[in-house]
């Protein structure tokens, strides 16, 4: 019995996504004795989940990214962006749908600028993703002269809300469906289209995959308009839970996502990460945020410790599959 | 002998010229493979082999020349329209995406589709069926590549090939990492290939290699096309002057040499977790000692552990009056040095400049009072560009800008800079033309003379038995015999490296 167990856990453990869903799950459960009774509530896993929507879609996008050995440093201010041409486009009269697609538009027109930069001047994506991470932020305060955007109220401010009592049924709002269905969707295209196989070729071997045929300057620009487009959705949801367009949030969310990323299995150097690792990642983030400020520790303490646990984490997680090969 | 039009001709290349910037690579390159022959490309470094097979691979184009395929112009712009056409290139690396699993590498480029979804189930049965017609059924489909064996991912590009229709493969240098089971192995492979009439360009140094499984061979020398012969017609021998051209006057250069005391002596040494199992060797001050062995049986890992750079779990080391296992930078300062056999990634930092590339293990020697003095590393530098005749801008020149001759002396003026006692020398004419050959082992002899000590590893017998005063044979992790040079023969020595002395070698 108990080596079936082992076996069943061994087996288990052989998955990529193993390793960040058990922290997960550890961290969540060393919050809950160190925290009030609180924390081990419904609605306080539905509350961890909603905050996880906006950094959980952007690193979705940029697992992609970095599955396929690049890195996108501009989605913070992607999102800062397009909170704010919401707010201004509803202040303008747009209807809230027809904001929605503005919001995908400019994600992925941000993105295209990066792939573009990156295929065609050959310029490391760090460089040019930094770049644009300030280009992005200067027009936003620009369009917005440095101020917070009002907007007229739409259906738009209840994406990622508590749910009213009569949704009840919906379990979550819809922004964290959508967070749901994008993370499923990604992990079909990686696993079982053309453009999964060649991005994770790119990541993994370049000059095979040039050998081989791939087209690598276009997947490189399908790869950051991907992300940009992500970003777009991410900033949906953050202009949903301000309601209004701010051209200085989501100053570092790209860090919070790469972090996602690497603690979900991702490499750096490219070819290997797993959206659901991401979302576990993610959602590690969001339980140690929370975790601290229940326990009432001050602001400089939840860094230190966020910043420990991703280090520990990432480190076991090494530690872990270099004892399986 | 050359012969420009060939009807039997698979592939044909007829005066290809190709130039990079000032560098003359191909002038008046013809070649022509026949369907169902493995066809050796012979020649130095740098005559234009690797060029050849890059223009007829279609990563290189050629400014001028033809070439066709079964009669039909061909000219292909990427490595894409060649293995379209049916022209693939078997790389040793960097042809395997090791995240991807087996299957996933044989199709890559080349999916097989179920509307917008891959075809998984069409993948892994092509792949199997490639596979197994090159007569491998024990490979696992799923597992990534990067947890195969050299011979392993050998196979696996091999069925890519296959499996995407290729009837023409370019080899290079297929056998330089495999031992001798898996080379054995291989040319079973390509006999089956052969018969089944597939052609193969065959690129590789090991001639005696060549004489067994090529039916023909084709030399080039400095860019051109000098002779074509079936292997049957001609010797080794005969073909090495080919090669060379004219033949040197003087190519080895060995004084009268007096061995002094023991230098360095090695007793039982065993590496901590890397191929070298036991190592017993003396070297004397004022010797060459040369190391024989093949790729991968541990002749690397013999002189990295005497420098520091792996750890051994056993045995003494005794260096001068140092005893035990240090780390390089102690090394350097005791008074020895090493030249690595990978000298891009390695030996040598490539984007910094020549100066700063020679005085880098001894910045000591051009600091005053703790100051790096800039002049003092150029006044070094220029020394021993003028002592070495190493052909650069200057001491400013970046290494990237060398030549891969210019290159290997830089690696070697600077351990002269460091003025080492000992100087552990891993394949120090590796990928250097024939005059800097020369030079090199001139500069071997005359640090002998004063009193130094060379061990010299080398997978190029000739050279070993030019140089040295001792050779000793490293097998599978074990050094095994050691003799004075007059001792050996190069058959011996041949038969001493493939593991002709311990019969035993074939079943382990």
């Amino acid at each position: 019995m108990i080596n079936k167990v082992k076996e069943v856990f061994a087996k288990s453990m052989a998955f990529r996504e193993a390793g960040p869903l058990l922290a997960l799950i550890i961290i969540y459960f060393l919050f809950s004795i160190a925290a009030p009774d609180t924390f081990l509530t419904w609605t306080n896993m539905q509350a961890i989940v909603r905050q996880t929507a906006i950094v959980g879609i952007a690193a979705i996008g940029m697992t992609i990214v970095i599955i396929g050995g690049g890195i996108d440093l501009s989605i913070g201010s992607i999102i800062a962006l397009v909170t704010v041409a919401i707010a201004l486009s509803l202040q303008n009269g747009v209807p809230a749908v027809a904001a929605v697609f503005i919001a995908l538009a400019l994600g992925t027109l941000c993105g295209l600028v990066n792939g573009a930069l990156i295929s065609r001047l050959r310029v490391v994506p760090f460089i040019v993703t930094l770049g644009t991470l300030l280009i992005f932020r200067g027009i936003a305060k620009g369009l917005s002269g440095e101020q917070k955007v009002d907007a007229p109220i739409s259906w738009l401010n209840e994406l990622v809300i508590v749910l009213k009592p009569q949704d009840s049924w919906m379990i979550f709002p819809l922004g964290v469906w959508l967070m749901v269905l994008l993370a499923v969707i990604v992990f079909v295209v990686l696993r079982y289209t053309r453009f999964g196989l060649h991005t994770q070729a790119v990541g993994s071997n370049e000059q095979t995959a040039i050998l081989c045929g791939i087209d690598v300057s276009k997947l490189k620009a399908y790869l950051y308009a991907i992300s940009g487009c992500f970003a777009g959705i991410a900033g949906l949801m953050q202009f949903s839970r301000l309601t209004v367009g701010d051209p200085t949030v989501a100053v570092g969310l790209e860090l919070d996502a790469i972090a996602a990323v690497v603690i979900g299995g991702g490499s750096l150097r490219g070819g290997e990460g797993s959206v659901l690792g991401t979302i576990c990642g993610a959602l590690i983030m969001t339980v140690i945020r929370s975790g601290c400020s229940q326990m009432g520790l001050p602001n400089w303490v939840q860094e230190i410790v966020a910043g420990v646990i991703i280090t520990v984490a990432v480190a076991l997680d090494q530690l872990r599959r270099r004892s399986r090969t | 002998m050359t012969e420009n039009m060939d009807v039997h001709a698979k592939l044909q290349a007829t005066d290809i010229e190709v130039s990079f910037g000032a560098t003359i690579a191909l002038s008046g390159a013809t070649f022509s493979l026949r369907q169902g022959e493995v066809h050796a490309l012979l020649g130095e470094n740098g005559a234009g082999k690797s060029t050849l097979m890059k223009v007829l691979a279609g990563i290189v184009r050629p400014q001028s020349g033809s070439l066709s395929l079964d009669g039909v112009a061909y000219a292909p712009q990427t490595p894409l329209d060649a293995r379209k056409a049916g022209v693939a290139m078997i790389h040793q690396e960097l042809a395997l995406a090791p995240h991807l699993r087996v299957d996933e590498n044989v199709a890559l480029g080349a999916e097989p589709m179920n509307g917008p979804f891959l075809d998984r189930r069409r993948m892994a049965d092509s792949a199997r069926a490639a596979l197994a017609m090159l007569g491998d059924h024990s490979i696992q489909l799923d597992l990534p590549a990067s947890q195969l064996s050299v011979s392993a991912r050998q196979l696996v590009e091999i069925a890519r090939a296959i499996a995407s229709g290729c009837r023409v493969m370019i080899m290079d240098e297929p056998t330089s990492s495999l031992g001798r089971k898996d080379v054995l192995a291989l040319f079973d492979l390509l006999r089956k290939l052969k018969s089944e009439g597939y052609a193969i360009v065959y690129i590789s140094h090991f001639l005696e290699e060549v004489w067994e499984i090529a039916d023909r061979f084709t030399v080039l020398r400095d860019g051109k096309t000098v002779e074509t012969h079936a292997v049957a017609a001609v010797s080794v021998n005969e073909a090495i002057p080919m090669m060379i051209g004219a033949e040197m006057a003087q190519m080895y250069h060995r004084s009268e040499r007096t061995s002094g005391e023991p230098l360095l002596e090695l007793a039982r040494v065993k590496g901590a977790d890397s191929k070298l199992n036991e190592a017993t060797l003396t070297l004397r001050r004022g010797e060459i000692l040369g190391i024989a062995g093949l790729v991968g049986s541990g002749r690397s890992e013999l002189v990295r552990s005497i420098f520091g750079l792996e750890a051994t779990s056993d045995g003494t080391i005794k260096f001068a009056s140092y005893s035990g296992w240090f780390p390089p930078a102690m090394r350097w300062r005791q008074g020895a040095g090493l030249l690595s056999e990978d000298r891009r990634d390695e030996g040598l930092s490539i984007d910094m400049t020549v100066g700063d590339n020679l005085v880098l293990p001894a910045v000591e020697r051009v600091e005053t009072q703790g100051w790096l003095m800039p002049k003092a590393k150029n006044d070094a530098a220029n020394e021993w560009i003028t002592k070495l005749e190493i052909r650069c801008p200057g001491p400013q020149a970046t290494i990237r800008s060398l030549s891969g001759g210019n290159q290997q002396k830089v690696a070697l003026a600077r351990l002269m800079f460091c003025d080492v006692e000992l100087l552990l020398l891993d394949e120090p004419t590796r990928g250097v033309d024939v005059k800097t050959k020369s030079q090199i082992y001139k500069i071997m002899d005359e640090v002998a003379l004063a009193g130094k000590a060379v061990l010299m590893i080398s997978s190029y017998l000739p050279e070993l038995l030019g140089t040295c005063d001792r050779i000793a044979v490293m097998y599978r992790g074990r050094l095994i015999v050691s003799k004075t040079v007059s001792e050996w023969t190069e058959e011996e020595l041949m038969l001493a490296v493939a593991g002709a002395a311990d019969d035993t070698a074939e079943i382990a």
